[in-house]
């Protein structure tokens, strides 16, 4: 009963997925690019950087980095508290 | 002692392959304002090599060549020294490029706008956030793969 | 619905497919396949949205002249949401460890008796 319930819930999340899918705008036309064609027109000029993805990550969208290196550090430091061996006193 | 790394062929080659493997992960790091690449994948491609050797060695037979505290403080080496290059152009605004285009001497020069060959001494913070980032990330998933591997594997012999 | 939107379909049979382990599996590793899935198929959602026509990749560097470039911002987050999903893999996986070692199962229905 309850895997049937959830085969239902299933299939309504996927055909609201794929109904939401067909209806996209087609592909390889982005209508919204003002910021990426800056981003492409004055990179050059503005970071002396031909690879502009770099730019964006590292100049434009710079906290956007901070964070994910504070998310890595985060789990770094959390695995390795995690497999740390307990001391002595504290078993 | 028993090594638990694989058979002699997988350690011949690693050990002819994973200078090379180190040394092109540095070259993408280091080209990352030119060509597709940059901080994070050539970190992780670093770190592959680490993640060969454990495998083809075996958690024992890695003793003493790469120590873990020592991973861990290059890891917050590279986080604070991103922050710290962050933090130099806060004269105008977080994360300003200071040396772009100064004519410095430290990656100052202007590139041509357009296609270009590359001009490797440009991009002023850039490739310095590149290497920054590249170590704080083939560190840190250094760091997790070894204790990942030699952490549970010391449990069950115990 | 046309064929030039295969790549969005793409996405979301990925993403459908995670939701599927989620709903219907109970190993914990299996759940954080699952996980994987639905990050593939949102990276690659992403990747997709930024795309144009016979773009060439946004790197000047010998890039041939006066042709279109995909759309950047796309591409550079994608890149930070992958290194995300690493750090969040690896951090699952160990607590999937600690759980089998804790628990001796990695089934989510035994794990909820609480134990110790």
């Amino acid at each position: 009963m309850r895997k049937v319930a959830l085969f239902v819930a299933f299939l309504f999340v996927g055909a609201f997925l794929l109904l939401g899918v067909a209806d996209m705008r087609p592909f390889g036309e982005p209508q919204i690019a003002d910021m990426d064609d800056y981003y492409i027109a004055n990179t050059q000029r503005e970071v002396a950087v031909n690879n502009v993805v770099t730019a964006v990550v590292f100049d434009y969208r710079g906290f956007d980095t901070l964070g994910e290196a504070t998310v890595l550090f985060a789990a770094v430091v959390g695995i390795l508290a995690l497999f740390r061996k307990p001391r002595e006193d504290e078993r | 002692m028993k090594n638990n790394g694989m058979s002699i062929i997988v350690r011949t080659v690693t050990r002819f392959v994973y200078g090379l493997i180190i040394l092109f992960g540095f070259y993408v790091i280091m080209h990352g304002h030119l060509s597709p690449g940059g901080g994070f994948q050539g970190g992780a491609v670093v770190a592959s090599a680490f993640a060969l050797l454990l495998v083809a060695f075996g958690s024992t037979g890695l003793k003493g060549r790469l120590n873990l505290h020592w991973l861990q403080t290059m890891e917050e080496v590279g986080a604070l020294s991103f922050l710290a290059l962050a933090f130099l152009g806060i004269g105008t605004a977080f994360f300003y490029n200071l040396f772009a285009n100064s004519g410095g001497f430290l990656f100052g020069a202007s590139v041509p706008t357009g296609s270009n060959a590359g001009v490797f001494a440009a991009g002023g913070l850039v490739p310095l956030m590149n290497w920054a980032v590249g170590l704080k990330v083939m560190t840190g998933i250094a760091a997790i793969v070894i204790i990942m591997l030699v952490g549970s594997r010391k449990e069950e012999t115990e | 619905m046309n064929i030039g939107n295969l790549p969005f379909v793409v996405a979301a049979l990925l993403v459908l497919f995670g939701l599927y382990t989620f709903l219907f599996k109970r190993n914990l590793i299996k759940l954080v396949i699952g996980i994987t899935l639905i990050e593939t198929g949102v990276n690659l959602f992403l990747v997709t949205l930024g795309y144009r026509t016979d773009g060439i990749s946004p790197i000047y560097t010998f890039a041939p002249e006066a042709q279109k470039m995909v759309l950047p911002t796309p591409q550079a987050l994608t890149l930070t949401s992958i290194v995300i999903g690493l750090a969040t893999t690896a951090l699952l996986l160990s607590f999937a460890v600690f759980i089998h070692r804790h628990y001796g199962t990695l089934d989510v229905r035994k794990v909820k008796e609480l134990k110790g």
